[in-house]
């Protein structure tokens, strides 16, 4: 009766049958900055660490970190950091049952999105006054 | 045959097996980042780019010394559980314990490489008498 069955189940979401909307596309962002980030994070602690070691190893590390591709990984990870900022926020949001509605839920997306680009644009003004 | 219920298997428990105590442990650390970010973003992107000294004058007073440590160590154990969702969903069996158990151990070397690099620029200013 209470017998646990192992059933061959799809993964969960359907990519290949799933129309690509704002709702899915806000979703998965969501997933994809939250992982992306881990490489600014990993350049920023690499730069710490270099910046506690010696002169000669903090030039290396940070002529990196502030060269073209530490512009741009830094510039991507703060679009990422603000991107799943929104979304956070957006979830802990419908975590209370509210804009749950379609229309609310894809304008909540665009939201995330020109929000994330309006929030990297401002930090990056800010921090160089 | 097992004496226990259905029900009683599956209370509290749902697809992750855990319940929901990782999704609340996921917003509670969510929403103490998010009124941390903010000040953090600022206090890094203003210090990237100085000369090596006034980075290590700037972590190793309290204020940004502190909220990196809080950062590193909330951040970090959020990216490792929040790396588990997607490798539940893509990557079964073995791999995906070894996947996890991977992530939760960058996570770990991450915290603890800043937390190391943090209490030595706290020494270091300290001898340079900040």
């Amino acid at each position: 009766m209470a017998e646990v069955k192992q059933v061959e189940r799809p993964l969960s979401p359907h990519l290949q049958i799933y129309r690509p909307q704002m709702t899915s596309f806000s979703s998965i962002m969501t997933r994809i900055t939250g992982n992306g980030i881990i490489v600014g994070v990993l350049l920023l602690v690499w730069w710490l660490l270099a910046a506690a070691t010696s002169p000669a190893y903090f030039d290396f590390v940070n002529a990196i970190a502030t060269s073209w591709f530490g512009d741009l990984v830094f510039t991507l990870s703060l679009l990422g950091v603000w991107y799943h900022y929104l979304a956070g926020i957006r979830h802990l949001i419908w975590d209370t049952g509210r804009y749950m509605d379609i229309k609310t839920a894809e304008m909540l997306g665009w939201v995330c999105i020109i929000g994330s680009v309006v929030l990297t644009a401002l930090t990056l003004i800010i921090i160089h006054l | 045959m097992r004496y226990l219920t259905d029900r009683k298997r599956a209370v509290g428990k749902g697809a992750s097996g855990t319940g929901t105590e990782h999704h609340w442990w996921m917003s509670a650390s969510a929403v103490a980042l998010a009124f941390m970010i903010p000040t953090w973003l600022y206090i890094v992107g203003t210090t990237l780019g100085a000369d090596q000294q006034t980075v290590i004058a700037t972590f190793a007073s309290p204020f940004p010394a502190i909220l990196t440590a809080l950062i590193v160590i909330v951040g970090m154990q959020h990216f490792a559980k929040g790396t588990e969702v997607w490798i539940e969903d893509y990557v079964h069996g073995t791999a995906g314990k070894a996947l996890k158990i991977a992530m939760h151990s960058l996570a770990y070397v991450i915290m603890a490489t800043a937390l190391y690099a943090l209490g030595k620029m706290v020494f270091i200013g300290l001898l340079l008498g900040n």
